[in-house]
């Protein structure tokens, strides 16, 4: 692969020698200029950083104290915001919901992901091919993939069922059954697994030949090697995407949306309750009934679990992840 | 040659089923979009009867045009913004030493963990404070500051040249904005577009934005005239799915364009989120 080549591990032979010490502003006047433009060109970034990064998060965590609606002032509720989070069913429900659907999509798409990397990765020249097929879905807009979604899980006529049924399985009410829909939206999101697929395949082509060599002639068989060599060494990759996938799907939004909300109809005909997702029934709490303060609650709550949730991953992490360079 | 391709037979036909399973939702999109109103849940994966004026009721029955023209508009200015500006950014990072530059560019990375439900409502209400709701501005216009990830991306891109040629140029009195625009700029062109085509990509494929800002269908991009076109003829409606099905595939094809226009920078910029786990 051709440009932004900079491999894990080794230092870019950089612009900047890394090691070098920084030059203090005020040695000289022109170190002192250096660092004048220095903040210059940081200047978009640091800006950026206070208004909608910094800013926000403290105005977020003011306004989860208080009622807002927009129109009146907001009014100091203290801790109410809070104490109405862990009493409210509709919360309770959506973070269940939640939770449920990233323990079940997360696991599926690394899995099935590693599967398919693994495949590709021994297709020869064919490879970028399949690449393009598995990354297709993920180009497809979110609302588009909905609505596709909605029709190929339509119990009568739906694709999915369909097949189930060529094979002699009745298939569940995907989109009305409140206990299948949950599974239903899973099955959707594995269509777009591919950019988990090219960091499998991009970390599988960094693995060393000689260390299977070495461990074939020590007598490992196939699934030893596999074990041994080719999960180390792309335990980083697999590491990563876990992180980043958890933290999407704890995020979960657009496609649900399109599928199950925003319509009073929809929302009627089906039973909207077993697809609400946390940062729906935040958007919902926020944009549509205006409860601004008790939104802010939510959002910080969700913060609070997406930060614990990647510190005990980069814990275990420590503990599982193989850095190149780690024995040098 | 011929044994590695029958060594290779099984992992190529287990490859092309999983292909073939991940590749029919697309088919049968594009066909079930050709097909009259009554066959559009029909068996098989043939656009029979053939009903292509399905996209001329599209394109009429919604203002289409409109939004495509929109979301166009919307993702290069999003996607041309955090480009630039982040290259920007990632040049001083890059280039320049200065006291607690490690420490700001730790505090750039975290960033990326931030999720957007957090600063979603404050950021609404600046928006709203600069009397600037309904209308693209803040689709786009928060690009300007640089994004994590970019200047992550275009800092490493950068840290990859060789330091002399900015020297050279700093002899031959060169002033630091002249090293940005004239030297890096032009060297950093492929990392540039992996940059572009992912937030043009981002944008043209975002729901949430366009529905915490705009309330007035002209202004809408085409993700959220979607939404429109859903609910108006699919549940909600007449469950005229032709309409809504030819709608999604114009939302969709200009991405598989970009994709096979910019398949390399794709591929080049996941592989390389990959890698700085």
């Amino acid at each position: 692969m051709g440009t932004a080549t900079v491999p894990a591990g080794r230092r870019p032979a950089g612009v900047v020698p890394a090691r070098r010490r920084p030059v203090r502003p005020g040695r000289s006047p022109s170190a002192r200029r250096e660092a004048r433009w220095a903040y210059l060109f940081l200047a978009p970034w640091l800006v950026g950083f206070l208004a909608f990064q910094a800013g926000p998060m403290i105005a977020s965590a003011w306004l989860s104290l208080t009622e807002y609606d927009v129109i009146n002032e907001p009014r100091f509720t203290g801790l109410d915001n809070y104490r109405q989070l862990t009493s409210d069913p509709q919360v309770a429900r959506s973070l269940g919901n939640t939770v449920l659907y990233t323990l079940l999509h997360v696991p599926l798409v690394m899995v099935l992901s590693l599967g398919l990397a693994l495949l590709l990765h021994r297709v020869g020249r064919f490879q970028g091919f399949f690449r393009t097929v598995f990354y297709l879905p993920v180009m497809t807009p979110a609302v588009a993939v909905g609505i596709l979604f909605l029709l190929l899980l339509n119990t009568q006529d739906g694709l999915v069922n369909r097949g189930l049924a060529l094979v002699g399985v009745d298939g569940p009410s995907w989109t009305t059954d409140p206990d299948w829909i949950l599974p239903g939206i899973v099955l959707m999101s594995l269509w777009s697994l591919g950019s988990t697929v090219i960091i499998y395949l991009a970390a599988l082509q960094n693995v060393p030949r000689d260390l299977y060599e070495a461990a074939s002639i020590d007598g490992a068989g196939r699934w030893a090697r596999f074990r041994t060599v080719t999960l180390p060494m792309i335990s980083g990759a697999l590491f990563f995407t876990l992180v980043v996938n958890t933290i999407a799907s704890l995020q979960m939004f657009t496609e649900v949306y399109t599928m199950y909300f925003g319509n009073r109809e929809t929302q009627n005909r089906f039973n909207s309750d077993a697809a609400t997702f946390y940062v729906i029934h935040l958007f919902q709490e926020a944009f549509q009934f205006l409860h601004m303060g008790f939104a802010s609650a939510m959002a910080w709550l969700l913060f609070v679990i997406i930060l614990l949730i990647t510190l005990v991953q980069m814990k275990l992490g420590n503990r599982f992840v193989y850095y190149e360079g780690d024995d040098r | 040659m011929s044994g590695t391709l029958l060594r290779r037979l099984p992992y190529l036909a287990a490859s092309t089923g999983a292909a073939v399973l991940f590749t029919l939702p697309f088919v049968w999109l594009i066909s079930a979009s050709l097909r009259p109103r009554e066959y559009v849940f029909g068996t098989g994966f043939l656009p029979l009867p053939f009903a292509p004026a399905n996209y001329a009721e599209a394109w009429s029955a919604v203002p289409l045009p409109t939004w495509l023209f929109n979301s166009v508009l919307v993702g290069v200015a999003a996607a041309a913004a955090v480009t630039i500006s982040s290259a920007w950014v990632a040049f001083g990072f890059a280039y320049f030493r200065f006291p607690g530059r490690d420490l700001l560019f730790g505090l750039v990375l975290a960033t990326m963990m931030l999720p957007f439900a957090v600063t979603m409502i404050p950021t609404y209400l600046i928006w709203s404070e600069l009397r600037l709701t309904d209308t693209q501005v803040p689709l786009w216009a928060g690009n300007l500051f640089g994004s994590a990830f970019y200047i992550f991306l275009l800092r490493q891109f950068l840290l990859s040249l060789p330091r002399e040629y900015f020297e050279a140029a700093r002899v031959d009195g060169a002033s630091y904005p002249q090293l940005f625009w004239k030297l890096a700029f032009p060297l950093i062109r492929p990392a540039l577009l992996v940059a572009f085509v992912f937030e043009f990509k981002a944008s043209w494929t975002d729901l949430l934005k366009p529905l915490i800002y705009l309330r007035n269908e002209e202004l809408f991009t085409l993700p959220r005239g979607l939404k429109v076109v859903l609910d108006r003829f699919g549940y909600g409606g007449e469950q005229q799915w032709e309409v809504v099905l030819a709608g999604s595939v114009i939302a969709t094809v200009p991405m598989l364009v970009l994709f096979f226009l910019a398949q390399r920078h794709f591929v080049e910029g996941i592989a390389t989120s990959g890698r700085k786990g």
